[in-house]
């Protein structure tokens, strides 16, 4: 299934067919199929997330898009450019905020904010006044020079979302940042991020395995099967929330039990 | 309690334990043997106040740092060599661990026989003993660089440069102020050794020298300057240590 309610011509993030195959290390002439000829767009501005079983191939998707593994075959296009051979295109414009937070131990709050407009080779002045603008946004005040071990999980990965921000990239790719998080840390970081995400026009793509999460974050959903293909597409804006709710349950829990009744028939079971 | 206080405190009964006994035993053995404790001290401070025993200590420090100096430098390149490379790393590993098997006193006769100056001699014979060390270390520590870190700075797609000063410096600084510490306290050993043959100053030299007047206080004296002398390197790269490594939670810091 292919999901393209984005228009192909005009849009930010294209999958065309994406195969991802894994030689597995111990047993080299075999492979493991992460991604089965995946397709969909994501338009400019839109806000995506990406459902699914632990498992599914949401992480392999994630590291295609962001360009840090190549597909076997089919094309990936974000911005019209390849991520993964074109990496150095994308400088600037995309930003990562990954599960954990990933902050460096050896720099402060503000240094870490700092690390992606210092990348970029923007001048000390303006990362300093800038990352301080997000700490300030993100309720960091007077956070700027400690050091990651002195802050809480949800502050930390406060960081990281002003970290991700104030390179002001055109697309923020997230793989269940808050996860981890309390649900009451997780909520109101959630709210934050939409909000920045809304107010920045910036197109997200936003992995996670909570179906609340993804009700909450995307505009459209994209319910990924195993291994990462689309079982589901629902588009949240206007929609009926517990109904599309349950229309994802039933997709997944389907997928699910499809891939266990197959799984019974290549052993024999049944 | 004080723990630097409580520390220095011990160290010093131990330290003092020690003289005792040697005092004691200076009262029932001949100087030769057991030069009593207020000896051994003059003899030390006298070579702290003479200009020209001091030029030995420092020619002695300096062989050790060069020595230590193009280890370090020849060491983190092939350890990058080996981190970046499988292929390096079969080639180039069992090569060093050979090296790291060979005594001291072999690389000293092939040190005689290759070259013909003194100071090349005793670079090389530094240089050569410590290079493993140095490489195996660097290597640990660049390994030991977080995956996690490394897909976040890739990320934003660094240059190489860039990666290597933001991320890759960062990771390692720790590891190659270990190999500091401990490849300071063996090029010590082995700068005496390297001293013995054929040098005409520096400790080792002046060792031969209290050997060949069987001078114990003396001797003593000198194996003193330069133990003091490694132990004030090891506080000064501790204290570097402790700078550049404020970032961490003080449980993590070494004592």
């Amino acid at each position: 299934m292919s999901g393209g309610n984005a228009d192909t011509a005009a849009a930010a993030i294209e999958f065309s067919k994406v195969v991802k195959r894994f030689l597995r290390q111990d047993r080299r002439e075999e492979s493991y199929l992460a991604v089965d000829r995946l397709s969909f767009t994501v338009a400019p501005g839109e806000m995506v997330a990406v459902l699914g079983r632990t498992g599914c191939g949401k992480s392999t998707m994630f590291n295609l898009l962001a360009g840090l593994i190549e597909p076997t075959a089919g094309t990936v296009r974000v911005l019209g450019h390849d991520p993964f051979r074109e990496f150095d295109w994308f400088r600037g414009k995309i930003a990562v905020v990954f599960q954990n937070d990933r902050l460096m131990p050896w720099r402060t709050t503000l240094e870490n904010v700092e690390l992606g407009m210092e990348l970029l080779g923007k001048n000390s002045e303006e990362r300093r006044e800038n990352a301080l603008g997000w700490l300030d946004r993100l309720g960091l005040t007077g956070h700027a020079y400690d050091y990651p071990h002195a802050l809480s999980g949800g502050m930390r990965q406060r960081v990281s979302l002003a970290r991700a921000f104030a390179v002001n990239p055109e697309i923020l790719l997230c793989d269940e940042p808050f996860s981890a998080l309390d649900e009451l840390t997780g909520k109101r970081l959630r709210e934050e991020y939409t909000q920045l995400v809304r107010e920045n026009g910036k197109t997200s793509i936003f992995v996670t395995h909570s179906i609340d999460e993804a009700l909450q974050l995307g505009e459209r959903i994209l319910v990924f099967h195993r291994p990462a293909q689309i079982a589901l597409e629902a588009r949240v804006a206007g929609g009926e929330r517990e109904a599309i709710r349950q229309r994802v349950l039933t997709a997944m829990n389907l997928r699910e039990a499809e891939a266990a009744a197959a799984l019974e028939v290549k052993e024999g079971k049944a | 309690m004080n723990p630097w206080y409580k520390l220095r405190r011990e160290t010093v009964i131990s330290l003092g334990g020690l003289a005792l006994v040697w005092q004691i035993a200076s009262y029932f053995f001949p100087p030769y043997l057991f030069p009593p404790v207020p000896a051994i001290a003059h003899k030390f401070f006298a070579i702290l106040i003479d200009p020209e025993s001091l030029a030995n200590a420092g020619a002695t420090a300096a062989r050790i740092f060069a020595g230590l100096t193009v280890a370090f430098l020849l060491g983190a390149v092939l350890a990058f060599v080996m981190g970046r490379s499988e292929r390096s790393y079969r080639y180039v590993y069992p090569l060093l661990n050979f090296i790291q098997g060979i005594p001291a006193l072999s690389w000293v006769v092939i040190a005689i026989i290759w070259f013909k100056g003194t100071e090349p001699r005793i670079l090389f014979i530094m240089a050569a003993t410590t290079l493993p060390a140095f490489s195996f270390q660097i290597l640990d520590a660049y390994r030991s660089m977080s995956k996690d870190l490394f897909e976040m700075t890739l990320s934003f797609r660094p240059s190489k440069r860039d990666l290597f000063r933001t991320l890759i410096l960062p990771t390692i600084v720790p590891g190659m102020l270990t190999a500091w510490k401990v490849n300071l306290g063996n090029a010590a050993r082995v700068v005496v050794v390297a001293e013995l043959v054929g040098a005409t100053g520096g400790i080792g030299y002046q060792l031969l020298m209290q050997q060949q007047l069987f001078d114990m206080a003396g001797a003593l004296a000198w194996t003193l300057v330069l133990v003091v002398f490694v132990l004030v390197v090891q506080q000064v790269i501790t204290r570097i240590e402790g700078w550049l490594l404020a970032y961490r939670p003080s449980v993590e810091r070494s004592a």
